[in-house]
């Protein structure tokens, strides 16, 4: 498909990811200039508070984005959607505004201020009438630079459920789709070159060095004024119609369906969520949440159930060793959740999204290849290629190899996740780790090696749902069961491939799923 | 507090000023009075604390012992905006507001004591013409595209715009050329006769104090050491006096045209 033809059909969508994009900005900005200049102020007036409040505001500024609106997410003004990103984008353009505002006060020329003082102002005076006038060029680089890092951050937000260009972006990288990535990224860039010309102009507008001309004149401030207050309502209406259905919580009559930031984890929470429409139950999709947030939006309540895999959650949140036997952790899990946190653990879906040692059909079958004990005496010869995660995971390829006692003719070679296939294809390689469902298996001829030793952990795919919205809302238990043990590997790598390979919609290969099973 | 009568405007009682960083008092028990209608120039090498004298009158400083009376009251006791108000204050390069035109600057404490704006006006227009800038030509300019005499101009109208009976001076032509200087020196000495003004007039030109003082101190590390007219002051056998007066060509400085009195 090409980029214009992409254009064509998705410009709607674009549009409100551009609106959303914006808003956020704008309103994380006017907070931050809100908090941030009056802080400043006062930290121009008491110096011994400017070490201590800088400083949080640096620290804060380090913080990796993902990881502060994982923080933020349980916090009672956090949560999923437009306000974390929101309160997360505010603290990010704090240090900025705050310390050009503290800056431009002190740069102000003593001689200046003395005057100032010595001609009989208050302390108010000399703020509003002389530091403030020329420290503005200065405190607007502030904004400006805080203004171009928060459209650039906003973009993350995509992965709080609260909108923006990052949703294009990310579902573009998971996809490997350019066209994606392209109409989420240019626009973002764009938007932040505009910011900065713009408010680069005002700057100078403002620049005492740079010569204020006569130029300013009573009416010319009305002017900016009126825009500024006309563009304030304009997005603080756009804000209510396009926001009223997002980031709510299930109140007994809608449930939010949560999802991770990955196809298969879409396609999943598409499937729950247009079966519980057809039960006439109203459901909020509140889908590619990135890192950990989908678990911590259910245990907050923000969310009411979303897939997850039983090997995931029991090392990595129950932080349990790995062990073999799906029957145990499935059981173990079921426990752990109900007792810390109220969440039910549905039955299993039917697949295992593990790793899966992957060799080429034609090898396989001229071999005679079945498990991974078969395959060690051949693997001397072959050369392995893994994605980065797998080689320094404690249960990827360093225990795989002890496990089985692999050896191989080479270093396991580091490349993309996604290459790897491709590179096992096209003989680059001879044995590669990939994801069990991952589509293109099939249509590649590749072969997944059985792990006949047990050494994988089960990832088997469940839902998790809180147990208060289980009781309010029956529905969900009937779905939940009718979809255990529904869906197969094979079927799981054939939706994915729908998607990922063919481009098509999720909530469209999901609805021919549900037809096609009779659900 | 105005008219000429030999009375004190101005008192130093015994002050003192030390800051805690510093083991040597910056003011060390000072006894200074200022009388109506002179110009007192304080003379004295950077750091002997002409400065932070000055400071003490428009109480930009408070001093750690002693008083400051400012007309009989001390300034502690005065409301320190009323009596920066009345008091013109001019310092080296002008200290204008870069973000003020030159007409903005001028009207800046008759706007803070909120004259009516033809008054405003009508006083702007007075001062400039009074300090040598044709208003028409000078009033909408910016301090930057002001050269350095015409700013020290503007700086000397601005402090006398609110009519204040006393007039504080820290080495306002110390960043001129000598030509800009002479002329403004000049100009500020026929000024503040014609006004009536009391002025505090701090220098390190031994010259500039003598061309411009009806009194003259010389200050050293925080005392005063001497305290003459310009004509015994010449005569002084004050070791630090005469040091500085060897600096200059006295035959010169003694002619009594080029003292302009």
């Amino acid at each position: 498909m090409s980029f214009w033809h992409f254009l064509q059909q998705n410009w709607a969508e674009l549009f409100v990811l551009i609106r959303e994009h914006l808003i956020l900005v704008f309103i994380s900005i006017f907070l931050a200039l809100v908090i941030g200049i009056p802080t400043g102020i006062l930290l121009s007036r008491k110096r011994n508070l400017q070490g201590p409040i800088l400083g949080v505001a640096n620290v804060l500024q380090t913080v990796p984005s993902l990881a502060l609106f994982g923080f933020l997410i349980p916090l009672p003004f956090g949560g999923i959607g437009a306000r974390t990103a929101i309160v997360a984008l505010v603290l990010y353009a704090l240090l900025p505004i705050i310390r050009n505002t503290v800056t431009g006060i002190q740069s102000v020329e003593r001689s200046v201020r003395e005057a100032a003082v010595a001609m009989g102002m208050t302390d108010w005076q000399v703020l509003w009438r002389v530091e403030i006038p020329l420290a503005l060029s200065v405190i607007l680089t502030g904004v400006r630079v805080a203004t171009v890092i928060a459209v650039g951050v906003t973009t993350i937000a995509g992965l709080v459920g609260a909108g923006g260009l990052g949703v294009y972006i990310f579902r573009g990288l998971r996809q490997y789709d350019n066209n994606l990535l392209l109409a989420g990224a240019a626009p973002a860039a764009l938007m932040a070159l505009a910011v900065d010309f713009s408010l680069g102009v005002i700057e100078k507008h403002f620049s005492v060095a740079a010569g204020r001309g006569p130029g300013t004149s009573r009416l010319q401030k009305l002017g900016v004024a009126a825009v500024a207050l006309a563009f304030i309502s304009v997005v603080l209406l756009s804000y209510r119609d396009s926001w009223s259905g997002r980031s709510s919580v299930a109140s007994g009559e809608r449930v939010v369906i949560g999802s991770k930031d990955f196809t298969e984890s879409i396609l999943l929470s598409e499937i729950a969520a247009q079966m519980l429409e057809k039960r006439n139950q109203q459901v909020v999709r509140q889908f590619e949440l990135g890192g950990n947030l989908p678990h911590e939006a259910l245990v907050s309540g923000q969310i009411d159930l979303y897939p997850e895999y039983t090997g995931t959650s029991y090392t990595a949140i129950f932080h349990h060793s790995p062990i073999s036997d799906p029957r145990a952790v499935y059981e173990q899990l079921k426990r752990d959740y109900a007792e810390q946190f109220a969440v039910e653990v549905g039955p299993p879906l039917g697949f295992e999204n593990t790793f899966a040692i992957l060799i080429r059909g034609a090898d396989a079958r001229r071999l005679n290849l079945k498990t991974i004990s078969d395959a060690i005496p051949h693997a001397r010869q072959w050369r392995a290629g893994f994605g980065p995660d797998f080689i320094p995971r404690a249960d990827g390829y360093p225990g795989l190899a002890r496990a089985y006692g692999l050896k191989f003719a080479t270093e396991p070679r580091d490349m993309d996740l996604s290459l790897t296939y491709i590179a096992l294809a096209s003989e680059k390689v001879d044995l590669i780790a990939g994801n069990s469902t991952e589509g293109r298996i099939a249509t590649l001829d590749l072969f997944q090696l059985e792990d006949d030793r047990r050494y994988f952990p089960p990832y088997e795919a469940v839902f998790l749902v809180r147990k208060d919205t289980l009781a309010q809302v029956s529905e969900i238990n009937q779905v939940l069961s009718s979809l255990g043990g529904a869906i197969s590997t094979e079927d799981m790598r054939r939706l994915n491939y729908e998607v990922d390979g063919k481009k098509r919609a999720p909530a469209v290969v999901a609805s021919e799923w549900i037809q096609r099973n009779g659900f | 507090m105005s008219e000429r009568d030999n009375t004190a405007l101005v008192e130093f009682r015994e002050v003192s000023y030390v800051v805690p960083a510093v083991s040597v008092p910056i003011i060390d028990r000072l006894d200074l009075t200022v009388r109506r209608g002179e110009t007192l120039v304080l003379l004295g090498e950077s750091g002997c604390g002409k400065t932070t004298t000055l400071k003490f009158i428009n109480r930009l400083l408070v001093p750690s012992a002693g008083k400051v009376l400012v007309d009989g009251k001390p300034t502690t006791e005065w409301d320190p905006i009323r009596l920066r108000r009345q008091t013109g204050y001019v310092i080296q390069e002008g200290g204008l507001f870069p973000h003020f035109t030159v007409a903005e600057n001028v009207a800046l404490v008759p706007r803070l004591e909120r004259w009516d704006e033809t008054r405003i006006h009508s006083r702007t227009e007075e001062l400039l013409s009074l300090v040598g800038l044709e208003p028409s030509q000078f009033r909408q300019r910016y301090p930057h595209q002001l050269s350095g005499g015409q700013r020290q101009r503007v700086g000397v109208a601005r402090a006398l715009a609110a009519e204040p009976p006393m007039l504080l001076l820290d080495e306002p032509f110390g960043a001129l050329d000598p030509l800009t200087r002479a002329d403004l020196q000049r100009e500020f000495a026929a000024l503040t006769q014609r006004l009536n003004k009391t002025a505090l007039f701090v220098t390190h030109d031994v010259r500039e104090a003598l061309l411009l003082g009806s009194r003259i101190g010389l200050m050293h590390k925080g005392r005063l050491l001497e305290l003459q007219a310009p004509e015994t002051f010449l005569k002084s056998t004050e070791p630090h006096v005469r040091a500085y007066l060897d600096t200059l060509d006295l035959a010169e400085a003694t002619q009594p045209s080029r003292r302009n009195r």
